[in-house]
Formats: structure tokens, C-alpha cells, sequence
């Protein structure tokens, strides 16, 4: 007892380790190194996706082609109508199809079979466009699509 | 003792080391996005340049046919609706099998039709996919749990087909049971070439 509150009576409160800090920041940036993705394409279209229910996951990133489809964000330079993007570029309905074939081409060989054209459309873009698009993606045989959406929230 | 420890090699700050680890946390936060890669399947016809015959003819009963104006409002079966609705009716008419007399004779002969006009929202689009697409899972689903008396949805059985982890006499039964089920309801959605119907 005496040995105690000598002791407590010598020392002060000690600070609080920290170094451990860096292997939890370390744990941390592993954790969001593994389950992000690297933005692919910069954002000059403004996109909101529409929501769904029955959504299905894409199996295999490497047998997918990105068409995207919404407004500018530069709407000064580029107008407010709905434009397509492909890669990183605006692109007109027409360079859809070349678009398609060169990236079939760059699929490798194994996973020709699940080839998928993921379109990520503005939900307020009118269908005009769209079915554009899809008619150019029937012209060029890619027939497994996905309408990206995100999970609705449900409401109750 | 205190003096052993000064003559020893340095300790190496680590005090900075949080500080590089935070700037890198930082950077990966800003340059990548959390994988959301999800959305609703859809497989396009193949193209052909020759005209749809015209000859093909469905019993109207069959037909459950959605029309979809460019202000977003629906017309199924010649009557004003909803959209919170058009599930219901799907369900309806894919599992009438001949009981009432303007849906489907058996789900087999259904064919839904969707036909949309250039100005209509994708949002409203994705939206009548989505009442289909869940329409159908909710008929397949009850039919997939009557087959398996109750032990497995149709979501399940299809999971359980795609599993290579399971051993072959266990995915052959799922995928018998899809294709069984896949029989019972067969997809057809039926999507016309939009027309301009104006508006837009």
C-alpha cells in the first residue's frame, strides 16, 4: 500500500502511445486500397444513375466496355444536351460501334464469352439517345448489356 | 543502465510515419471509388436489316401491352396507370393461366410488350425494367419453392447452378431446377422501336 501511493505520488499520468498509429492508418489505407477501384475515366459528364431493386453484379471487369451517357458538367462549353462519353472523351453516335469492336478486341480471349456493355446513363436523359445507342450496340453484335443502378433505398 | 541506452544505436523517429500513411490513406481515398459496378442484365436482340414479319401474329390475351409517353406516364392494356402498379399487374397477367379473360392463357404464352416513346426519362425506363424484372422474380421465386418444398428460392437454385465450389451432382440439380423453372416462365418482353410520339 505505501509502495503504491509512493509510486503514483512519483509519476506522472503517462501520454498515451501512439505508435501503434501508423500500422492502423497503414491497416486503413490497405483496407481502401483493396476494395476501390482507380477512378477509370475522368468526370466531364454529370451522371446520376437511376435506382433498381434487382440489380446483378458484374462478374469480371476486364470483359466490360463503359458507355456513358448524361450532361456535361462544363455546360458553359459543351451545351446541356445529353452527351456520350467513351473513355475519356465526348463521342458521337456513330464512334459507338468502332468503340465497341476495339474493346471487344481488347478483351482477353477467355472472358470473349461474357463480353458486357455496361451503360451508365443520367436518369434524367430522355430515351432518345439511348435507344441510339442500343440500336449501334445491335449493329455491332454486343448484346449482353447492363443499365448501371445503384441499390434503392427502400422507403417505408 | 540510462547510460547503455544513449550509447546504442538511434531509435528512428516514428513519430512522422502516421503522418505519410495518412497522406497516402488521403490520396487513395481521392483517386479511387468503392466498387459499384451493379445494375439491371438486359440482352438485346441480334440485329437484322430485314423488316419483323408481319405475319406474326399473338392471341391479344397474351399481350400485355405497355405504352409509355415523353411525360412519363403509362398505358397498359389501353388504361391510364401507375407505375407503383405495373408489378402487380405483370404478376397478374403472367399468372392468370386463363382465369380472367383479357390476361394470359398460361405463363408459357405470355409476352409482355413495352414500347416507349424518344422522350421519356431513362429513369422512368429503368424503372418499368425493374417492376418487370421483379415481377418475374416473384413468380419464379413462388414456383422455385413449391418445386423444392420451400427450401430454396429461384435466386438460390440460380446461385447454386453457378457455384463451382459445390460438387457436380449438386449443380446439375440446380440447374435443372432453373431450367424447370425457366420453362414454367419463360422472359418474352417484347420492346418496340420507339416512335416520336411528340413532346419531344
Amino acid at each position: 500500500m505505501s509502495r503504491f501511493s509512493k509510486d503514483s505520488g512519483k509519476k506522472e499520468t503517462p501520454a498515451i502511445s501512439t505508435a501503434s498509429l501508423p500500422d492502423i492508418i497503414f491497416m486503413l489505407l490497405f483496407f481502401f486500397m483493396v476494395v476501390t477501384v482507380m477512378r477509370e475515366t475522368n468526370p466531364i459528364l454529370k451522371i446520376k444513375l437511376p435506382q433498381a431493386t434487382e440489380l446483378s453484379k458484374i462478374e469480371l471487369k476486364e470483359s466490360v466496355a463503359y458507355i456513358l451517357i448524361g450532361t456535361p458538367t462544363d455546360v458553359n462549353t459543351f451545351g446541356s444536351a445529353p452527351r456520350i462519353q467513351l473513355n475519356d472523351q465526348y463521342a458521337e453516335v456513330e464512334n459507338v460501334k468502332a468503340f465497341v469492336k476495339q474493346s471487344y478486341a481488347e478483351v482477353p480471349d477467355a472472358y470473349k464469352g461474357i463480353f458486357t456493355v455496361s451503360l451508365k446513363v443520367d436518369e434524367e436523359v430522355t430515351m432518345g439517345i439511348v435507344t441510339d445507342v442500343k440500336q449501334e450496340l445491335r449493329k455491332a453484335d454486343a448484346l449482353k448489356i447492363i443499365y448501371a443502378a445503384n441499390k434503392k433505398v427502400e422507403q417505408n | 543502465m540510462a547510460r547503455s541506452k544513449t550509447k546504442g544505436a538511434k531509435e528512428i523517429d516514428a513519430s512522422s510515419m502516421a503522418d505519410i500513411a495518412f497522406l497516402l490513406l488521403i490520396f487513395f481515398l481521392v483517386t479511387t471509388t468503392i466498387d459499384q459496378d451493379k445494375g439491371i442484365i438486359h440482352k438485346l436482340p441480334a440485329w437484322s436489316e430485314e423488316p419483323p414479319p408481319d405475319d406474326v401474329r399473338i392471341n391479344d390475351k397474351n399481350l400485355l401491352e405497355i405504352l409509355v409517353n415523353a411525360n412519363n406516364q403509362l398505358l397498359v392494356e389501353q388504361e391510364y396507370m401507375e407505375l407503383d402498379e405495373l408489378k402487380d399487374i405483370v404478376i397478374k397477367h403472367l399468372d392468370n393461366r386463363g382465369k380472367l379473360p383479357n390476361f394470359s392463357e398460361s405463363p408459357q404464352e405470355a409476352v409482355i410488350s413495352l414500347k416507349n416513346d424518344r422522350g421519356t426519362n431513362y429513369g422512368t425506363y429503368i424503372e418499368i425494367q425493374n417492376s418487370l424484372k421483379a415481377a418475374y422474380a416473384e413468380v419464379r421465386d413462388k414456383y422455385a419453392l413449391t418445386l423444392t418444398n420451400g427450401s430454396m428460392n429461384y435466386r438460390e437454385i440460380d446461385e447454386c447452378s453457378d457455384n463451382e465450389d459445390l460438387d457436380s451432382a449438386k449443380r446439375n440439380s440446380c440447374d435443372d431446377l432453373k431450367k424447370k423453372v425457366q420453362e414454367e416462365y419463360p422472359m418474352k418482353i417484347s420492346e418496340a422501336e420507339p416512335v416520336n410520339l411528340g413532346g419531344n
